[in-house]
């Protein structure tokens, strides 16, 4: 999927040659330090940002290279929640989980209600549905966010940090649900986060970001088990160790 | 000349802001052909129109409106002031009329919906961008061109004649007040010279500079808001540059405007 990328920004080289491959139906959840570009990562795949080097992969498609109208098709398959929620301040949060549905495709109006609804309740949000996003909490925005995300049934999901900002339990919904829609669903997955419990429920590998390349990749147990010092210092959480405090 | 000497070079100063310019220019260019690709689609888009057009048109018609009652009274006194003892007093409102209608109807009233739809355009489309909403709309397949520039554009584009309209009539009534009230010129003798040497053409020459106005603040904010980075201090800046970018470009444009309508096609 992604091949040797690249990326320089501002006067920062953030990617340094990232290859990772993520199988149809797998679930990836990419770790890494704050900083270290899992965001701008995300960003590649799904076309906002192009890389300098390399290639970006999807579906065998050449993201960087494909013109507008199959960007677009490419997209509509794609599901993304930003780390910040981006929910659209001006449209209540019904609408904000609407707009898919309304503008790419023809269901009548009844009936995406019904799904809006639907999707906020598998995100565990009910009655919000004619609030603003500005007067929801962090965590509802951003499960509001994931409701919209996951609106038009994407085949390939992208997460940017998921459960930060959650309560615990609400945490543990959503990684329950990432997981379920991954296996009943088919859906391939990349997550980031820095929850260490997250990784390891929802990922069946977990890559590891570091100096702007994929220092470690395997499976949950091997990244547990793995005797790399940077891996080590980090699932552990560690101030001490090859990884500075910044 | 090696490629370090030339990186020199564009790095001095002055080089650095005619690059800058230069493209800032083409992509703004980039941006105006987005909007006429993305027109039929936006137009569609109703809704987003009819609310554009009200924050941008009823939004700005107050300050306008005041605006313009002064500009025909500070009008009305400067003329006078200068016609005492050798023009008759018949021309107060032929020059008030004229130069209304030409100039500082247009003008004034694009400087001042520029500060405040322009600022706000841009303030409001950079929020989104540093909060990554308008990368959230073009992951959902959903063009920020369609839905957010092409309302703006068209609805400031057609509400600046508008407002001009408005604001040419207000103007004239201010002129029409001071010279009735302070400067004891009859009510009739304004009127016949505001009739005298009046064309529809002075009229519509201030309507179609006006329409220009209305693309340029629009497209200003847009710009500058699209490409703001940086949080809250780069919408900021951004707004000020949009800004400051709208009130040069319609001084500008105002002239080759004004160059071409009456020495080429009027003339
Ligand atoms: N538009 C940009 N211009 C310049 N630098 C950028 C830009 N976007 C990101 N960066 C830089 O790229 C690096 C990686 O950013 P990124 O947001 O991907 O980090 P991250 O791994 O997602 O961190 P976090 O865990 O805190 O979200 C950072 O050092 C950041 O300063
Ligand atoms: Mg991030």
């Amino acid at each position: 999927m992604i091949e040797g990328v690249w990326k320089r920004l501002g006067a920062k080289e953030v990617l340094r040659g990232v290859d990772l491959t993520v199988a149809e139906g797998e679930s990836v959840v990419i770790i890494g330090r704050s900083g270290t570009g899992k965001s701008v990562l995300l960003k590649h795949v799904v076309g906002l940002i192009d890389p300098d080097r390399g290639a970006v992969r999807v579906d065998g498609q050449d993201v960087p290279a494909l013109s507008v109208k199959e960007l677009l098709d490419l997209r509509k398959r794609m599901g993304m929640l930003f780390q910040g929620g981006a929910l659209f301040d001006s449209l209540s949060i019904a609408e904000n989980v609407g707009l898919p549905l309304r503008e790419h495709t023809r269901i009548a109006e009844t009936q995406v209600d019904l799904l809006v609804h639907e999707k906020l309740h598998l995100v565990g949000l009910e009655g919000v549905e004619t609030m603003r996003p500005s007067s929801l909490s962090g965590g509802m925005k951003k499960r509001a966010a994931l409701a919209r995300a996951l609106a038009l049934n994407p085949k390939i999901m992208l997460y940017d940090e998921p459960t930060t900002g959650l309560d615990p339990i609400t945490a543990d919904l959503i990684n329950r649900l990432i997981r379920r829609l991954q296996e009943r669903l088919g859906i391939t997955s990349i997550a980031v986060t820095h929850d260490m419990r997250s990784a390891y429920h929802i990922a069946d590998r977990i890559a590891m970001l570091h100096e702007g390349r994929i220092h470690a990749i395997g499976t949950p147990a091997e990244i547990q088990a793995s005797a790399d010092p940077a891996v080590r210092q980090f699932i552990e959480g560690s101030a001490e160790g090859p990884l500075l405090p910044t | 000349m090696n490629e370090t000497s030339a990186e020199q070079l564009a790095d001095r100063a002055p080089f650095r802001f005619i690059l800058n310019g230069l493209r800032d220019a083409g992509e703004v260019l980039i941006l105006l052909g987005d909007v006429l690709r993305e027109l039929p689609g936006g137009l569609r888009k109703l809704p987003l129109l009819v609310q554009q057009m009200m924050a941008i048109g009823i939004g700005s018609m107050p300050l306008t409106l005041i605006v313009a009652l002064f500009t025909g009274a500070v009008a009305a006194v400067q003329a006078s002031y200068q016609f005492r003892d050798y023009v008759p007093m018949i021309y107060l409102g032929t020059v008030i009329g004229k130069s209304v209608v030409i100039e500082l109807g247009p003008v004034l009233t694009a400087l001042v919906v520029g500060g405040r739809v322009g600022a706000s355009i841009a303030a409001e489309l950079g929020t989104m961008r540093v909060t990554e909403q308008v990368d959230a709309m073009e992951t959902m397949g959903i063009s920020p061109t369609r839905y957010l520039v092409v309302p703006r554009v068209v609805a400031a584009t057609l509400m600046l004649p508008v407002l001009t309209i408005f604001a040419d009539m207000v103007a004239i009534f201010g002129g029409y007040l001071v010279a009735v009230f302070t400067l004891d010129v009859s009510g009739h003798t304004f009127t016949s010279g505001l009739r005298l040497y009046f064309h529809l053409r002075d009229v519509f020459s201030g309507l179609i500079k006006s329409f220009f106005f209305g693309a340029i603040i629009s497209t200003m904010g847009c710009y500058y808001g699209l490409k703001s980075e940086g949080g809250a201090e780069g919408v900021g800046v951004a707004t000020t540059h949009a800004v400051v970018a709208s009130c040069l470009l319609i001084l500008i444009v105002d002239y080759l405007l004004a160059s071409f309508l009456f020495r080429v096609l009027f003339a």
